[in-house]
């Protein structure tokens, strides 16, 4: 399988990645060169074989309840690219 | 001073016939000479490198030291450093100034390390070559025409042009060691969860894994002993004991059992490197190693399975750079998603794109199975293709790339002969396993590279093998012309 | 055409943890803005979650309090979508393999009856943040102290089939929750909140109607009239030939409908995937057994206990059991006075009126169990009336004295029980009424009721309430009778 413009622009509109028009012939090219590597897994059959998601199948750690954090506000919001009274600022948000 | 290996300038700070001082002042100096061609580095760092260097000297006379006290370092530029800029090697985090410190180069401050500055990378580790980068693409100072490898491409161009004593890397499918094959040097991938990924940037969770990149198996030691550790802010951090890398390097290879798997030597490996590692062979066996083959029978599956996993994991990693909290954002953006899709599509670069796109499909709903739950399913196979491997060898000796460093500009436009040059260093992050890179010999002037993968926790052993292989060997040695 | 209403709950409650699921950041509600989000809750790069461990616990506590099967082995998994108050681009939250897997609530409706309501499943997941719509030179401001706030997502079965069964349901989750003290369950602050999933079908078919999920909802009065309005369209939309959408709706109590969220229109694409950054969390059993043994008396075996110990009826069992500090006042005033039922009355009447109009919790009431307690048992021994109670029980309310016999005897209320003196004063209040009286004696057997009313109500004001009604009553009669 291969990908055209319609699925090219779909998956960067879930991205939220902006492709110019100049962009996607290469775009679609590349990434349908990708695919044909990455389908050369569709001829192993894994039936019953469970997937591995952490190499070393260990188990997750837990902490204890404790707050251990201070306020880093005028630290953090130092590198921020537009804050106001302590809020990160965005575009209208409408629900 | 420079042409010194890590350990013989600790030796020499210690016993105070060098100042960590002038030892920075020395480097600084060449990098100011040779990093204009050479594009190792992002960002150097004299003042801070010299505020240390005078603390470390004061420390070495307090007889506090460290055997890294005063060594001047380098860090691949995905590891935060506080007050010093973190860019990932991206327009996104070109203004980034992390407000707080990686583990890894925490414990480099803590051990009194000096840092150079943050060295060059593919941008966010996606690449094989270090030409995806924001800041240009650095060059291998064995033939500056070509690449350095990636995507820790900085730090191995800095080592290898003596540009620092030693420079940290990270590995998430060959990043450390493709790159340690291309310039001569010795480099080591922890297991997985050896060394903390606090405040390492991710580009894929379960297969990234930071680790030293240096002239000698010797300098690996000490710079591995100063990273390796559990870290109670990684959850996938283990912890489990650190061996002492360094007392065990002298141990004997007799009886050592070593596997050559069939698969990595059949077709698309480069003759002279073939033949380099076939004179390896020959060494270790006559340091008393026994070597037989053995298979990975799933080995060429690594490279579709990598290729999902890593974009998977990468594209949802990489959607915190929205352009609302850090890094850059678009000019007046018309709404919200406008801001999102310019901040994105402006600031990250064509591969990073691409991988994001990959792996945003390839967990799309419909997909999901065929790609991200098939490529997962062959990453078990994989890792047991390796546990059945331990069963009858104690390590496995392969070449790290098909070929030597490629010429800048060779792959730029064909990604998928770009990710094939991963073929025999993707399978170790898959499993998780243990991997150390070392030259192995020369063709035409460029270095080939040879690695030595072992079991879980085996990095005191990949270690040895590889520092009894630089006592009767000199590969490791040579230096680039000029440097 | 009758409809048949199906509704299923999405209850996000918020455990009342001190530090973040995944950071160690406070989680006070009402700080200044970005003041308690950390490193991890900005979703900063190289940052790393590690989770806390009494979410787990708090998780856990709940499945074992529905009786339902524990994910043994359960797993975080990215849900992956851009939003303002996401920072890192995903929602870390359980997908596949949840803490806490099929389980069941018994709720008791208005009339009494019982329904068994079944929970899919309850899910652990982090809190978003808030993005406030004050006008920032046109844009929204964003603030992530809620970020990483532990959520249990409590997801029913499509089981209820009326606006009021859904209430019920809600109002079952928040007492137990509440009970189990892994949730505040305060509505207003957002810490229970509860998205509704409304769909129609006609009466007997088996398929399920098109649904709409209505967000948000954040009160249980919200929860009815929203469901309502939004099955009322639903009906409207149908009957006119047209058809429902699935969507996301947002209820306007102002306006009392619902309309289409605008932000949530396109169909996501959530790509859900295991958490690379987090390691499965594996159970022990003896960690099961651990949690199970500090599981209070839950509401339910309460309000059964309530009916077979003490003889109440099943609805004021359920109100008393409702809330597990009512429950405990009603047994402190149960034992120190003795009666089960007095002590029923008397919570549910007027201190339940107290409260309600001074808007104070139960914790918070200035008549402690023990002072109304101790005011029930002078009812009992005929010290007071009930009447006369009442302005005790309003001394006590006032702070006018320590305990009820304080009351009692500072105010001279005690009540008169000599036969002798009730009498005296009988005889003078019928005196002062013969007119009324020769009226009574007259009167057909069938009217005299009301007028013998009018003599006790005489009776009472002349002894100032405090005679003794019953012997009022009785001597009166023989007295009129005679």
């Amino acid at each position: 399988m291969s990908f055209d413009r319609t699925d090219v622009e779909k998956i960067a509109h879930l991205a939220r990645i902006a492709l110019t028009d100049d962009e996607i012939p290469a775009t679609t090219a590349k990434l349908s060169g990708i695919l044909g590597l990455i389908d050369k897994m569709q001829a192993v059959d894994t039936r019953g074989v469970t997937p591995l998601a952490h190499p070393l199948e260990t188990t997750q750690r837990l902490r204890p309840d404790t707050v251990t954090e201070s306020n880093q506000r005028d630290a953090y919001q130092a590198i921020a690219p537009a804050t106001e009274a302590g809020l990160y600022l965005v575009p209208k948000v409408i629900e | 001073m420079h042409e010194k290996t890590l350990a013989e300038l600790s030796q020499a700070l210690q016993s105070k016939t060098l100042s960590s001082v002038e030892l920075t002042q020395h480097y600084l100096k060449r990098i100011e000479t040779f990093d204009g061609k050479l594009n190792s580095y992002i960002t150097v760092s004299p003042d801070l490198a010299l505020n240390q260097a005078k603390a470390a000297d004061e420390r070495i006379a307090a007889g506090t030291a460290t055997a890294l006290t005063g060594i001047p370092l380098a860090h691949k530029d995905l590891f935060c450093t506080q007050g010093l800029r973190t860019s990932c090697g991206s327009k996104m985090l070109d203004n980034f100034i992390a407000p707080y410190e990686s583990t890894v180069t925490q414990r480099f401050i803590d051990a009194g390390a000096v840092t150079l500055g943050k060295t060059n990378l593919d941008e966010f580790a996606m690449g094989s070559s270090t030409e995806s980068s924001f800041y240009g693409p650095t060059r291998n100072p064995w033939d500056t025409e070509r690449v350095p490898g990636g995507s820790s491409g900085g730090s191995a161009a800095a080592v290898a042009a003596r540009l620092c004593a030693a420079a940290t890397g990270t590995d998430t499918g060959g990043s450390i060691r493709q790159p340690a094959g291309f310039t001569a040097l010795t480099g080591l991938k922890p297991t997985y969860g050896r060394v903390s990924r606090w405040g390492m940037i991710a580009y894929a969770s379960s297969l990234d894994q930071g680790g030293p990149m240096a002239r000698t198996a010797e300098d690996c030691a000490l710079m591995l002993q100063a990273m390796a550790g559990f870290d109670d802010k990684d959850s996938t951090s283990v912890d489990q004991p650190v061996d002492n890398y360094s007392a065990s390097l002298n141990d004997s290879l007799t009886g050592l059992r070593i596997g050559l798997p069939k698969e990595y030597f059949a077709g698309g490996l480069d003759a002279a490197t073939a033949d380099a590692i076939d004179a390896a062979v020959k060494q270790f066996q006559a340091l008393g190693a026994e070597v037989k083959e053995i298979s990975l029978p799933n080995a060429e599956l690594a490279i579709p399975a990598y290729y999902v996993i890593a974009p998977a994991e990468a594209s949802s990693n990489l959607s915190r750079f929205d352009g609302v909290r850090f890094g850059y954002r678009c000019n007046d953006p018309a709404d919200l998603t406008d801001l999102y899709k310019r901040s994105r599509g402006e600031g990250f670069g064509p591969e990073v794109k691409r991988r994001i796109m990959v792996g945003a499909y390839a967990l799309s709903a419909g997909y999901y199975d065929a790609y991200y739950l098939q490529a997962q399913k062959i990453r078990r196979l994989i890792k047991n293709d390796f546990m059945a491997a331990y069963e009858q060898v104690d390590v496995i000796l392969c070449p790290t790339s098909p070929t030597p460093a490629f010429k800048i500009g060779e792959k730029i436009d064909d990604p998928v002969s770009l990710y094939l040059t991963d073929i025999y260093t993707i399978t170790a992050n898959l499993a998780g396993v243990p991997g150390i890179a070392l030259p192995a010999g020369f063709a035409n002037g460029l270095p080939l590279g040879m690695q030595l993968l072992g079991p879980y926790f085996s990095e005191a052993r990949l270690l040895n093998i590889a520092h009894q292989y630089q006592q009767v060997t000199d590969w490791h040695q040579r230096a680039p012309a000029g440097y | 055409m009758q409809w048949e209403i199906v509704i299923g709950l999405e209850i996000h409650a918020q455990l009342t943890t001190a530090s973040k699921i995944f950071s160690g950041s406070a989680t006070t509600f009402g700080a200044e803005p970005n003041t308690q989000a950390s490193l991890i809750d900005l979703g900063m790069p190289g940052t790393l979650p590690v989770l806390n461990a009494q979410a787990v616990r708090k998780a856990v506590k709940f499945g074992l309090a529905i009786d339902a099967e524990i994910g043994m082995t359960n797993v975080f998994a990215r849900k992956n979508y851009f939003y303002p108050d996401l920072p890192k681009g995903y929602q870390t939250s359980q997908m596949d393999h949840p803490v806490v897997g099929k389980g069941f609530l018994d709720i008791t409706l208005d009339d009494g009856t019982v329904k068994r309501v079944g929970v899919t499943r309850a899910h652990l997941e982090e809190d978003a943040g808030k993005s406030l719509h004050e006008d920032f030179q046109g844009m929204s401001g964003i603030d992530l102290n809620r970020a990483g706030t532990p959520l249990l997502e409590i997801v029913s079965e499509p089981d209820m089939r009326s606006a009021k069964e859904a209430v019920a349901y809600a109002k079952t989750v928040h007492s137990l929750v509440r009970y189990l003290g892994i949730c505040d369950g305060n509505m207003a602050e957002g810490s229970l909140r509860c998205d509704c999933n409304v769909s129609i079908r006609p009466k007997g078919q088996a398929e399920f109607g098109t649904r709409c999920e209505i967000k948000n909802v954040n009160s249980f009065r919200f929860i009815e009239k929203a469901i309502n309005t939004e099955v009322q369209r639903q009906i409207e939309l149908i009957e006119d030939g047209g058809k429902v959408v699935q969507e996301t709706r947002l209820y306007d109590p102002n306006k009392d409908e619902t309309r289409s969220m605008r932000s949530k229109e396109e169909a996501n694409d959530y790509r859900y995937f295991p958490c690379p950054d987090l390691l499965p969390v594996v159970l022990e059993p003896a960690f099961l057994e651990e949690v199970r043994a500090e599981l209070p008396e839950l509401p339910q075996q309460k309000r059964e206990r309530f009916v077979s110990q003490f003889g109440l009826s099943t609805y004021d069992a359920s109100v008393l059991s409702a809330q597990r500090e009512l429950a405990d006042y009603f047994e402190e005033v149960q034992r120190v006075c003795d009666d089960a039922k007095l002590a029923a009355n008397w919570v549910m009447g007027e201190l339940s009126s107290l409260l309600n109009k001074a808007d104070l919790d139960i914790e918070q009431s200035p008549v402690s169990a023990a002072q109304l307690g101790g005011m029930i048992q002078r009812i009992k021994d005929n010290t007071i009336s009930g009447k006369i109670a009442k302005m005790v029980f309003e001394a006590l309310a006032n702070g006018e004295g320590d305990s009820a016999d304080a009351v009692i005897e500072a105010k001279g209320l005690k009540q008169v029980t000599d036969s002798g003196a009730i009498e005296t004063m009988l005889d003078e209040v019928l005196a002062a009424n013969a007119e009324q009286v020769e009226q009574y004696r007259a009167a057909e057997e069938a009217k005299r009721g009301k007028m013998f009313g009018f003599f006790v109500g005489q009776a009472m004001k002349a002894s100032k309430g405090k005679a003794n009604p019953q012997q009022v009553n009785e001597l009166l009669r023989k007295k009129l009778d005679s």
